[in-house]
Parts: structure tokens; sequence; C-alpha cells
């Protein structure tokens, strides 16, 4: 190796005070750019209706930062009200992200009623959040994202998502620090799993109850029984229930108050 | 003779050794802030009937070195809204120059509408998931004070990672463990913020950042206070924490040199 000099640099004798290209070892990143700010979310369809539900505690650790900040939100709709919107994204995990996201697919679902003179649909609009989320697979938005509206046919439909974009049409779900306590309650509830027909026979030959859609009060009671036992288990769940319930009349948005232990 | 003028005057190379240039700068990668280096410790805050209060020390520790005793960080916007900063403070400084140059660009437009305290707090909260998103993050963690688009007293927080969140009461650092306890008990969450006068809030900041002294090694009894209504800003930037009672500290055995 030669130097500007002409010399051999950093040979033996000569001592230069200005820096030589050394092979120092790379540096690790000691920032992290994630948190996670606890809570759940749950989201289930009837058959001419969907609810997205989640709770309103943030919390970093074990300190609780706010009773009061809500995981779902209505997307297209006016920015201060959010009337004209028809379809609820929950986002529960990093909650920065869970901002951004939403912020983004707020974005897309208005300027696709501008480009196209009709509101997108669920389907659209779930495909659309699939991409956003594969858009960072390098560096993922740290939320477990659910989608809500009604079909093309009216029905119930709700879509679920992991941090990179993975997604599934489903009945229902529950995400967040509570969905393992959560989530098999609803298998339990909604999809009758490990329900059978009493009397329909013995051992193997025991008939399966069939899951339908349920009625709308049954599912509202199912998700604040759900979220007041999660509470009672889990820390990070607490305050405030957060209702969003879409009909064809529209979205309306109700709070039921929990525990603030 | 030696020929190397770059070697001239440097300690003898056949007595004390060729000098280890990695003490210098190396070509390394560009490297961004992975820890704080001159930080500031809790910032405090109320909404009450008709304003906020935001409080602060002016301490700026280096370490566990009280480095910098009369440094401000509480800082005004426009003249509704005052930022309180903890976190490091070489980067409170350039962000302060960044509102500065937007209040300065408000004032000269068009427009006769200033930026209020929520817009601040979006475009801060938004400068900050920038940053973190680029690896390279503003390390502090600011309340925001003053009021909503309705006029309506408002206090709200946001911190090196983008994420933001408000309530009626908030404090950053060892605020959040020693002073939010406080003023919880004081002022519960269901009583509505029109039941708090400004006397009972400021006087509750007091208590905290005395409560604060006492505990968190990296305080002063020197602090700022803030007082935002819709009459203006009333920013006190050298108070001294009064009524100290050390008594206490009689009692407390079991971590010092004592041996009964």
């Amino acid at each position: 190796m030669t130097s500007i000099t002409g010399h051999p640099a950093g040979g033996e004798g000569i001592g230069y005070s200005f820096s030589q290209p050394t092979a120092a070892p790379v540096k690790q990143h000691g920032f992290y750019p994630y948190t996670d700010n606890g809570g759940s979310t749950l989201g289930i369809t009837g058959s001419d209706f969907a609810i997205l539900a989640g709770d309103t505690r943030s919390t970093s650790g074990y300190n609780i930062n706010s009773r009061m900040v809500p995981k779902v939100f209505k997307i297209g709709g006016d920015d201060e009200t959010g009337e004209g919107a028809q379809i609820v994204l929950s986002v529960v995990g990093f909650a920065a992200d869970g901002n951004a996201l939403k912020e983004r697919l707020d974005a897309v679902v208005k300027m696709y009623k501008y480009q196209h003179g009709k509101p997108m649909s669920v389907s659209a609009c779930a495909q659309r959040l699939s991409t956003i989320l594969y858009g960072k697979r390098f560096f993922p938005y740290y939320v477990h994202a659910i989608l809500a509206g009604l079909d093309e046919e009216g029905k119930g439909a709700l879509y679920s998502y992991d941090p990179v974009g993975s997604y599934e049409r489903e009945q229902c779900r529950a995400a967040g620090a509570a969905a393992s306590l959560i989530m098999p309650f609803l298998d339990n509830q909604v999809n009758f799993k490990n329900q059978y027909i009493p009397g329909s026979g013995e051992g193997h030959a025991l008939e399966a109850k069939k899951a339908e859609p349920l009625p709308q009060t049954h599912v509202e009671q199912l998700v604040r029984d759900a979220f007041t036992s999660a509470v009672e288990r889990h820390i990070e769940v607490g305050d405030n229930l957060q209702m969003m319930i879409i009909t064809r009349e529209g979205i309306k948005e109700v709070f039921h108050p929990l525990k603030k232990d | 003779m030696d020929h190397f003028p770059g070697t001239w005057g440097r300690p003898r190379n056949d007595v004390y050794g060729a000098y280890n240039p990695q003490y210098l700068q190396t070509t390394g990668p560009k490297t961004h802030t992975s820890s704080p280096a001159v930080t500031g410790t809790s910032v405090i805050g109320v909404k009450f009937n008709g304003g906020v209060v935001l409080a602060t020390d002016n301490l700026a520790s280096y370490g566990s070195l009280a480095r910098f005793t009369d440094v401000k960080r509480l800082r005004v916007f426009g003249d509704k809204a005052v930022v309180g900063f903890g976190g490091d403070v070489s980067d409170m400084q350039y962000i302060d120059r960044l509102l500065e140059s937007i209040d300065i660009r408000e004032n000269y437009s068009s427009n006769g509408n200033m930026l209020n305290a929520k817009n601040l707090h979006t475009y801060l909260a938004k400068v900050f998931y920038k940053r973190r998103s680029e690896f390279n993050p503003l390390w502090n963690h600011v309340l925001v004070a003053g009021f909503d688009g309705e006029g309506k007293p408002f206090l709200s927080s946001a911190d090196l990672l983008g994420t933001t969140f408000s309530a009626p009461h908030l404090a950053t650092g060892f605020g959040a463990h020693l002073a939010v306890p406080i003023l919880r008990r004081l002022f519960p969450e269901e009583t509505p913020i029109e039941e708090i006068s400004r006397e009972q809030a400021v006087s509750a900041l007091k208590d905290c950042l005395k409560v604060l002294f006492y505990r968190d090694a990296r305080s002063l009894d020197k602090y700022s206070i803030a007082v935002i209504t819709q009459d203006g800003i009333d920013l006190k930037e050298d108070e001294q924490i009064e009524g100290q009672s050390w008594a206490f500290a009689e009692r407390i055995k079991g971590y010092g040199a004592q041996t009964n």
C-alpha cells in the first residue's frame, strides 16, 4: 500500500499523526427502533355486521402512559369526525408504527375515492394493506392489524394480518397482548369448537355443533366478556373498551369502562 | 535527519513505539447517535381549567456528573405553546432551532393563523418518527403544552421512537415513576379538568419537583415553570424549590456506609 507521499504508509519507523486506514470493527447499533405499547384488539363478524374492538390503555414496560389511546380507527372518512368511512382498522403492537400505517392506509383509501369516484371495497383495501405491510418487509411495521367492513354482498368482512402482510379473511380474530387469552374463548363461543350436540352419539360418533353467524347483540356481549376476562389476567389490558360496530347504517363507536388497576 | 515532516515533534518511535492511529478518526462507517450524551431529566405537566402548566429543572447532566446547572429546558413556540424537553440537550437545541425557523416562516406567511400546540405536537412526533426510521434518532422525550384547534387545553407527549400519547397529567423519565402517581392522586382522571384551578396545578407541580429532587439523583433544586393560558405564557426560568425538609433522610438506613 502506498500513501500520497509516495512512501509506504503505516510502515515501521514513520509515526504519522493523522489517521491511517484501519480495519476498525464495525460497530453494532445500540438503538432499538421498536417498543411494545401493549393492549389487545378483537374482531367478530356476523351475517350483516362486523365488530372491531380494542382497549384504550397505552403502556411502556410497567408504566401506564395513558388510559385513553384508541387503537381502532375509521379509514377513509373525514379527518376530525371520521364521517363517510366504511372501513375500520385496528392496530396493536408498536403504536408509532400503528399510527403511521393507519395514516398511509387512510390516504390510499381517500385517493382511491378521488380517482375512481367510488368508495374502495373492503377486499381491495385488504389486499392494499397487505401490500403496504409487505413493502416494509425488511423493516416491518411492528403491528398486528385487523381490517373490518361489509363485503359486496353486505356480509360482515374481517381480515387479519401479521406484521409483514400475510393475511386471510376470518369470522373472528383476537390480536395483541391478550390474544392468547381471548382467541381460545372465541374458538369456543364463535366457531363452537369442542361443542357437541348432546345425545347425538357415543364417542367419535358424537356430532359437533355447527358454527353459524351470531346475532349482533350476542356478539357485542361476547366482546365485552372477552375483554373483562382479559383484563383480569393481563396487566397491559384495561381502562376502557372501544367498540366500532359496522352495519349498513354506518359505523357506530361506543366506549365501555374496563378495570383501571 | 528525519525527512518526514509528519513525524516531526512526535515522541521518538524507537523510544516510545509507533503512535497508534486507532485513537484518531478512522475511515469507518458513518455513525449515528446510539446513546445520549448530555441529558436533561424529567418534564412534568398538568392541565387545569383554562390552561396547562409545564415544569422542568435546570440541570443538564453528563452521565452522573451535574455538568450544566443553568439550562433552560422549556422552550416557547409562538405565543401559546411550550415544549418541555427531556433527554439529549444537543438534540433539544437542534429541535429548538428547527422550531424557530418554522415560527419565523409562519409569521412571514400570509395566512394569519399560527400553528397551535396540537399541530406542533403532530409535527414533532413526525420528526421523531422519521429520524428513528432512519436509525438516526433525536434522543428526546418531550411534552407539548398549549391549546388545540378548538381552544381547549392540550398536553401531549412524544418520544425518540415517535410514540405519542395524551393524558390530563404527564411526566417523562423519572417523573413517570414519581410524579404521575402524585398527580393521579391529587387530580383523579375521572374528575374534569374544569375543577382544577391554576393555583392547585402550579402547587402540585412544585410538590412533584421537590419529590423528584429528593429521589432523582440527576435532578436539581433550580427549575423552570411555564403557565400557558389564553392570555399568554407566564414563563419563570430561575426558580428555587422551597420548603425542603431532609428530616426523612436521617431515618433511611441500609444504603450507605452506616453499620448500625
